[in-house]
């Protein structure tokens, strides 16, 4: 009864979005308020209906019913509750319709906080949120219902994929869809500025704190992914350019782009175009990588609910969606004013250069990503782009963004110092030499492009403490001024600071982490031992645990350096019940900010004799490479608590005169 | 400076140009080189045969898991050898196998052919959906004639199993 009340909830959310369009529509053509609070009023309500029908999924899961096919498909009596719950978006019904409850929820709140707007305006991103909602959750209903029923209810449940059953997996798509589905917001406020024919100054402030809120979840979210690929695949890498990983990839390249440019055209009015049509293309990503993901065109590593035929579903709404965003664009931009001018040398060149080499490098992505399909469907070969593509492509552009980005905040608006952002930095550049040199010569085994990589990451992070010190004005004055203005830096400052900063603690740890990796596999009796990176691994034993819904192996491996007892390490290699699939479970040793990576594999040799493949590997600074993005995205919820980017402030200030020394 | 064009919009769209001509340039030329050379060929025992990619050249080679052709050695090593209708190639591969690597079922090789005519594999891929088939692996099959339906015998049915990423 429950399940039907859910799934009726559902149709009526449906109805609420096509009445949320229609009337939001009908308010901007009439120019009617009553008309208007009407759609805002629906765009709540579709969110409420979703709710209720996704807290009925997630209430079928909890107490296992399996009357109801999604449940049945991917959830069991003996799987610990966390997983219980995360099974309602464990599936391709129920990820979408976790998409769902993110976009009418993105669009109750843009409804409701958006009072600041113009009522146009307004008006119109209900109408076009309404009209996204309408097409996914059309697509929910008639193709793809979360809450369907089986004729006949199974005793028990398949389970879900053990792989899946791990903490950073079960909430990995909650921040991913949270950041891909943000961006349907700047999508929406994009086409209804179209539609309005004016990108001005307080537009683009409305515009960054949806992007800025979604750029930061998909970054949590990209890196819990990368995270459990790292500890629950077991190959030791956090990074595979798989398309999979790629299609997360590719929009939070656009969404940092469009954090850049919506800077710019909220300082100096200039780039209006540009940043309509990466709020445009930021949420056509998000929707490619929602295709690749669950259609299957592409073969990848990692594991998703594939289904070819829906999957054309989803290209449709796609290529609708998407098309119309574009052609809208391609009718009206033309119109929209060009904007401020700028030196060569200035902030907006700086930010242009940014969004060249961003753009640059996601097209990069985009092809190697998309050329297996391309030249299948030329010549029928089959191929795969695997990560030399990437590394040859995407790092150099990177490298270049890298180089520039530490002079970007030191240079003024308008007209910029290069000297005198030369005399800043000159510091920071030689630290950045002194490091990558000494990575070089000192390093064992010598490698000049990881040091290279070395003396970037080191040369970001030296130049956001530059930044600081510049803004603060500090050795130059009294330290009492210093920390005055430290105390006054706006959020807005400190949040770019920050995600600047995460960035350069991560580009250090990558190229460090894949520089100088070690890697060691060898088949150890009990007793037996192996030697990676100045430790020493002795496998004591191996026994039998029983997990909740698994039966394992434990491995008790003690690791010794020089002589000093360094950790236990305890991999297990578990076998599950319910689908007799076996997944190991990495041991982790964490040595300041290195890990060593210890997996136990396959048992091999007699029953007499038995033998363990066991895997070491060696990471260093392992723990800065998500260290990193979770500084950048601190970074942009810092960014996000700045009270002038709230809206109603953002529509308070419209009126006031802007100041002149605002940080980016 | 008599060069640069007077009107200040000109100059902008100039200044824009030639910022972006360099990175395009650069972009272009890295991704086709790239793909020039990073590309992976993907080959079943019989089109490797014809195609007799150089040795050393990464490749990816599919087929089916021969039944009783896997030797794994006490010293970690494995030995299979990978099949479609008309060839066979012997894969030697040093390291964890997959969970899901199953005799009869599709596999993916990635390596390169020793000049000796085995495959050393680097990494050997079997999805994590018991269902699993590689789609190159099922495509080139159905072209020789090979398939016979979906997948060979899965523990059970079902229609949608896997979930997340």
């Amino acid at each position: 009864m429950l399940v039907e009340f859910g799934a009726f909830a559902l149709a009526l959310a449906l109805a609420f979005s096509v009445l949320q369009a229609g009337l939001s529509a009908a308010a901007r053509v009439r120019r009617s308020t009553t008309l208007a609070a009407a759609g805002e009023g629906a765009a709540v309500a579709a969110f409420l209906g979703v709710a209720v029908a996704f807290a009925v999924l997630v209430h079928a899961f909890v107490v296992s019913d399996f009357s109801v096919a999604n449940v049945a498909a991917n959830s069991h009596t003996e799987k610990p509750m966390l997983y219980k719950v995360a099974g309602a978006w464990g599936s391709h019904e129920g990820s979408i319709l976790l998409w769902c409850l993110m976009l009418t929820g993105y669009g109750a709140a843009a409804a409701v906080l958006g009072r600041g707007l113009p009522r146009g305006l307004r008006a119109s991103m209900v109408a076009v949120q309404g009209a996204l909602g309408v097409v996914f959750l059309a697509y929910t209903v008639f193709a793809s219902n979360p809450l369907a029923r089986l004729a006949r209810a199974p005793v028990e449940g398949q389970s879900l994929n053990p792989l899946l059953q791990d903490p950073a997996l079960a909430v990995h798509p909650p921040f991913l869809y949270a950041g891909y589905v943000g961006m349907s917001v700047a999508f929406s406020l994009a086409l209804a500025a179209l539609i309005e024919g004016r990108v001005d100054a307080a537009w683009a402030r409305w515009v960054r704190p949806w992007a800025l809120a979604a750029w930061s979840l998909l970054t949590v979210g990209i890196t819990l992914g990368s995270f459990w690929a790292y500890y629950e695949l077991g190959w030791g890498g956090w990074w595979f350019w798989d398309p999979v990983e790629n299609a997360s990839f590719m929009p939070w390249l656009v969404a940092a782009a469009l954090l850049h440019s919506a800077v710019v055209t909220e300082k100096r009015g200039a780039l209006a175009g540009w940043t309509v049509f990466l709020a445009i293309a930021a949420f056509s990503f998000s929707m490619l990588g929602a295709f690749l993901v669950r259609s299957g065109v592409l073969t990848s590593v990692h594991a998703f609910a594939l289904d070819p035929e829906r999957g054309v579903l989803l290209l449709a709404i796609l290529g609708v969606t998407a098309g119309a965003g574009f052609s809208l664009f391609a009718w009206r931009a033309p119109a929209l004013s060009p904007g401020g001018v700028f030196a060569p040398v200035s902030r907006e060149s700086a930010l242009v250069l940014n969004n060249i080499l961003l753009a640059a490098a996601t097209a990069a992505v985009l092809l190697g990503t998309l050329y297996p399909l391309i030249r299948e469907a030329v010549t029928g070969e089959a191929i795969s782009v695997g990560p030399p593509y990437f590394n040859l492509t995407f790092t150099p552009l990177m490298a270049l963004l890298l180089l520039i980005l530490p002079a970007g905040p030191l240079l003024a608006w308008k007209r910029g110092d290069a000297a005198g952002v030369a005399q800043r930095l000159w510091a920071c550049a030689l630290l950045a030499l002194a490091v990558g040199l000494a990575g070089y010569a000192l390093v064992n085994p010598r490698q000049a492009l990881a040091s290279a990589g070395v003396g970037l990451g080191v040369w970001l992070i030296a130049g956001a403490a530059a930044e600081i010190l510049e803004r603060t004005r500090a050795f130059r004055g009294p330290a009492a001024e210093s920390w005055r203005r430290l105390a006054k830096l706006p959020r807005g400052a400190w949040g770019m600071t920050l995600a600047h900063l995460g960035l350069g603690v991560f580009v250090l740890a990558a190229f460090v982490e894949t520089g100088w990796r070690q890697e060691r596999a060898e088949t150890l009796p009990v007793g037996g031992a192996l030697d990676l990176g100045g430790y020493h691994l002795v496998l004591e034993g191996v026994s039998a645990v029983e997990g909740a819904n698994y039966d394992a192996e434990r491995g008790l491996v003690r690791v010794t350096r020089a002589g000093q007892p360094a950790c236990i390490a305890e991999p297990e290699r578990r076998a599950y019940l319910a689908d007799g699939q076996t997944t190991s479970e990495v041991a982790l040793c964490y040595r300041g900010p290195n890990h060593l990576y210890v997996v136990l594999g396959e048992r091999r040799g007699g029953e007499a004799a038995p033998v363990w493949l066991v895997r070491a590997y060696w990471n260093p600074f392992a723990s800065l490479l998500f260290l990193g993005p979770a500084i950048m995205a601190l970074g942009g919820l810092v960014s996000l608590s700045d009270r002038r980017l709230r809206l109603a402030a953002a529509a308070r200030r419209q009126a006031e005169p802007q100041p002149q020394e605002q940080p980016a | 400076m008599s060069l640069l064009p007077k009107s200040p919009k000109a100059r902008r769209r100039l200044m824009l140009v030639a910022a972006i001509a360099p990175v395009l340039a650069l972009s272009v030329g890295l991704a086709l080189w790239g793909l020039g050379d990073s590309v992976s060929f993907f080959y079943t025992p019989s089109q490797a045969e014809q195609a007799r990619p150089a040795a050393g050249r990464s490749i990816q080679l599919g087929g089916l898991v021969a039944h009783g052709s896997v030797v794994k050695h006490a010293d970690g090593s494995v030995e299979f050898t990978v099949q479609d209708q008309h060839a066979i190639d012997k894969v030697v591969f040093q390291g964890d196998l997959p969970d899901l690597f199953r005799e009869g079922q599709g596999v993916v090789a990635v390596g390169a052919f020793r000049h000796d005519g085995v495959f050393e594999a680097k990494r050997v891929l079997a999805k994590h959906d018991e269902k699993y088939m590689p789609r190159e692996v099922s495509k080139a099959l159905k072209a020789q004639g090979e398939w016979r339906g979906d997948g060979s015998a899965p523990a059970y049915e079902s229609p949608a199993k896997q979930g997340g990423v």
